[in-house]
């Protein structure tokens, strides 16, 4: 999809956010995100937090593109859409235009080729949905898990697209840049999306693959107190068998992820993540974690859990409740060098 | 009289408008407000008290973990515990990261692409001005941008990933740092320190923080590189000392709470330069101006809930005061009320203002980078990072922080494990408050008033160069 001008022309808007996700994708790119977008022929038209044009040269803008003077190839939401109170949206008001988000995305969307929801609050409504909802907030085309949101069901964008959710609170740099990127090159369609509106390349993975922890997964050696080293699914309130995303696969700030960092994952990407509580803690029926691996029958997870358990080599049953390596890998009886 | 509207106001974060009646090309009057209201406090009341760690970091991108250590700190409170040594130290190395990286944002991305427009063309500095800063285009963005990202790879290995970690805990920080991750965060300060020494300074850190009086910064920047000076050129070439000056009263929490106390002092510093100590039951909040619905001033005792038709009220933020009156928050508080010397020294002459609110910042980040190197070499890495919580008790907790714009405080009222209550106040809550029910304008509308606009109207660069300066957080601010 290269625009007439050989340029691919995006609008970048922020709705009810934390601003979040533009924080994590500035991030991107090793010259910077800026260099990045020009050297994939991206034209960043308008970005809240980084564009120069400002007051009534971005009313003009967004007038234009409203009316057809101007195209519209991408166009980004960050952040839920707030439609309250009743309707008006008068939570989250586009400054010096008199008029709210929620109305500014119901005259744009159908204007851009391909819209795209970054974070979760833009895919399903995320944080700002969480409890009484107090300002009615959605996602772009979900509410929750359910279908329709700010622009309905049977929304699709110019090329025939759903609004494609790149979930993620923040979402990885990475997520949000290759999304946008695969559209552009025309190689994400709609079979390559979720039954959420998730991309695939993403979403095909689970946040447990790739976990340091694993090793103690395996053998169910868990961490009893944050930022003990074990696995942090039996009492710590891990989703991580849950919550899809490639999260353990790549590195985040140079190296890191939730669970690297020693605290759970708290499935950030999955629709309605917010309305959960305790998030620390795993909630237990009769002993048994509640939520299990959602591909595997509860049975065999709990009989392969107690012979795994009675399996566990000293060195992990050890290290699991301890912040460090207390006991080394070796063959039992090895001797140390003095 | 004109009245004019400006917005959307963008290289903030989050959006703004302004409304400024006009006579005779200046500016006589500004109402300031808040377009976004998320509902926080609404959301967190009747949740988990532990469940604030995942909520409230969320009200911001920008400073997340600012929000995080002030929601664990209340919490902490509510435990009666004390956090182990290792993670008080490792909070402080990655709040300090993420309050230097909030500071270079801002410098580059956000506040000098102003002095890159089209207005500035007649000056004899534009062109290279504008090679440097322009947005998006300049060439100091394709430096700052990977530095920061190296930066925040401190958050990789304390937090796990930034913005949003749960890693600030009331214990401590979830993650115990090994031999090989200390090397890894020394060289990310180092890298870091290079960064500023090449290409913000042009000098070592500590020639910087030598400079203590106005005439010695003068010559300092005499002929030098970097950006910083750049900045003092320009500031002296459009007088941006006579630009915005604020309400007098400046207010610190105290940041960076370490054995020795607070690395940053808390108080309030008058017009006439005393400082005394915080007035720990001084702050309220005026709802008269706010979409909202009176419960008490009292944070430890108020709620929030929204009245979107009310008469005379024009934001979602409400007006916090302290003692009564509108405060300025941010690091030219910070370091006027620690004393740092220049800061003293430029604040002497006058009021905050838009060039020393810009100069109080870069100096900031600098001290931030030798007390990153210091807590690094301060943790002992054979010791716990987390002590185990407790249950939070019943009653009324505070947790008071300095976030990279300014004071931060979080009231939380606890029943029965649950939040009964929990108020915020934000920095530029503080700072772009808008009046109380005496009138009595905000900061920001009162650093305004006297504001140059010539013919250019809505489109005065003067008005874009007075708000940024502050550095605001609109996404914090009605939360
Ligand atoms: S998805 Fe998360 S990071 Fe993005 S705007 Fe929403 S709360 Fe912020
Ligand atoms: S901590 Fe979570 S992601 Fe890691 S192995 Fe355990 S369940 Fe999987």
């Amino acid at each position: 999809m290269v625009g007439s001008e050989g340029t691919i022309r995006m609008l970048w808007l922020q709705g009810a956010s934390c601003g979040g996700c533009t924080m994590s994708i500035l991030e991107s790119g090793a010259s910077g995100w800026f260099d990045e977008l020009r050297q994939s022929g991206i034209d960043l038209v308008w970005h809240p937090s980084v564009s120069e044009q400002t007051g009534d040269e971005v009313v003009e803008l967004l007038e234009a593109i409203r009316d057809g003077r101007e195209r519209l190839d991408l166009l980004v939401l960050e952040g839920s859409v707030a439609r309250g109170p009743g309707l008006t949206g008068r939570f989250n008001m586009l400054a010096g235009t008199n008029r709210s988000i929620y109305h500014w995305l119901l005259d744009l969307a159908p204007l851009a080729d391909y819209v795209v929801a970054v974070g979760s609050c833009a895919a399903y409504g995320g944080i700002p949905a969480a409890g009484i909802n107090p300002t009615d907030a959605v996602g772009l085309q979900f509410e929750g898990s359910d279908i329709g949101g700010a622009l309905g069901a049977g929304f699709r964008s110019k090329r025939g697209l759903p609004v494609i959710n790149v979930a993620g609170c923040a979402p990885h740099p990475g997520w949000m840049m290759e999304s946008l990127l695969a559209l552009t090159s025309g190689d994400l369609s709609a079979d390559g999306l979720d039954a959420v509106g998730r991309p695939t390349f993403i979403a095909n993975h689970l946040a447990h693959h790739g976990c340091s922890r694993n090793e103690f997964y395996e053998f169910k050696a868990s961490a009893e107190t944050m930022s003990e080293r074990g696995c942090l699914m039996e009492h710590l309130g891990c989703r991580a068998t849950q919550a899809v995303g490639d999260c353990n696969q790549r590195s985040w700030n140079g190296g890191g992820s939730c669970t690297k960092g020693g605290y759970a994952c708290i499935a950030c990407t999955s629709p309605g993540f917010e309305s959960a509580q305790n998030y620390l803690q795993t909630a237990k029926l009769a002993g048994i974690p509640v939520g299990l691996p959602t591909d595997m029958p509860k049975a065999w997870f709990v009989a392969l859990a107690a012979l795994s358990k009675s399996a566990t080599p000293r060195r992990v049953r050890v290290n699991a409740t301890a912040d460090h390596v207390v006991v080394p890998p070796g063959r039992a009886g090895d001797k140390r060098r003095p | 009289m004109t009245r004019i509207t400006v917005g959307p106001f963008n290289r903030v974060e989050g959006d703004l408008e302004v409304r400024l009646d006009i006579e005779s090309g200046r500016v006589t009057r500004a109402e300031v407000t808040a377009p976004l209201y998320r509902g926080f406090e609404q959301i967190l009341e009747g949740r988990p008290s532990l469940d604030a760690l995942v909520i409230a970091p969320r009200i911001c991108g920008i400073c997340s973990v600012s929000q995080s250590i002030a929601a664990a700190a209340a919490l902490r409170q509510a435990m009666g515990i004390a956090a182990a040594p290792n993670g008080v130290l490792a909070a402080n190395i990655a709040h300090a990261a993420e309050n230097a990286a909030d500071h270079l944002t801002h410098f580059y991305i956000f506040f000098m692409p102003d002095f890159a427009r089209d207005v500035y063309a007649s000056h004899a500095w534009h062109s290279a001005t504008a090679e440097r800063f322009a947005a998006t285009k300049g060439s100091a963005a394709r430096d700052a941008l990977p530095a920061r990202a190296r930066l925040l790879e401190i958050m990789g290995l304390i937090a796990g990933k930034w913005p949003h970690s749960l890693a600030f805990q009331p214990g401590g920080t979830t993650r115990a740092i090994e031999l090989g991750e200390r090397v890894r965060l020394n060289a990310i300060a180092a890298s870091f320190r290079g960064f500023l020494e090449r290409v913000v300074f042009a000098d070592k850190l500590e020639n910087v923080l030598a400079l203590s009086t106005s005439d010695e910064l003068d010559r300092w920047r005499e002929g030098r590189a970097g950006d910083f000076a750049h900045f003092l050129r320009l500031a002296d070439a459009l007088a941006l000392a006579d630009l915005g000056s604020g309400p007098g009263l400046l207010m610190s929490f105290g940041a960076y709470h370490d054995f020795n106390g607070a690395r940053f002092r808390a108080g309030v510093r008058t017009s006439s330069g005393e400082v005394h100590a915080l007035p720990s039951d001084g702050i309220t909040e005026d709802v008269s101006h706010a979409w909202m619905h009176d419960t008490s001033l009292d944070p430890a005792e108020s709620r929030t809930v929204p009245d979107a038709d009310k008469a005379d009220a024009y934001s979602w933020c409400k007006a916090p005061r302290l003692a009564g009156e509108p405060v300025e928050v941010g690091a030219l508080a910070r370091q006027a009320i620690d004393g740092q010397p220049l800061i003293t020294a430029l604040l002497a002459s006058g009021r905050s203002n838009v060039r020393n609110r810009v100069i109080a910042r870069l100096i900031e980040t600098a001290r931030l980078a030798l007390s990153i190197e210091h807590w690094i070499k301060g943790l002992r890495l054979n010791e716990p990072f987390c002590d185990s919580s407790a249950s939070a008790a019943d009653g009324n907790f505070v947790g008071l922080v300095e976030a990279a714009r300014g004071s931060l405080g979080h009231w939380l009222a606890v029943r029965s494990g649950r939040i009964e209550r929990y108020q915020i106040i934000a920095p530029t809550s503080w700072n772009f408050s808008p009046r109380d029910a005496d009138g009595v304008a905000g900061p920001l509308e009162q650093a305004l008033v006297g504001t140059e606009v010539g013919t250019a109207g809505a489109r005065a660069v003067g008005i874009q160069h007075v708000v940024r300066s502050f550095d605001p957080c609109m996404v914090c601010t009605a939360h």
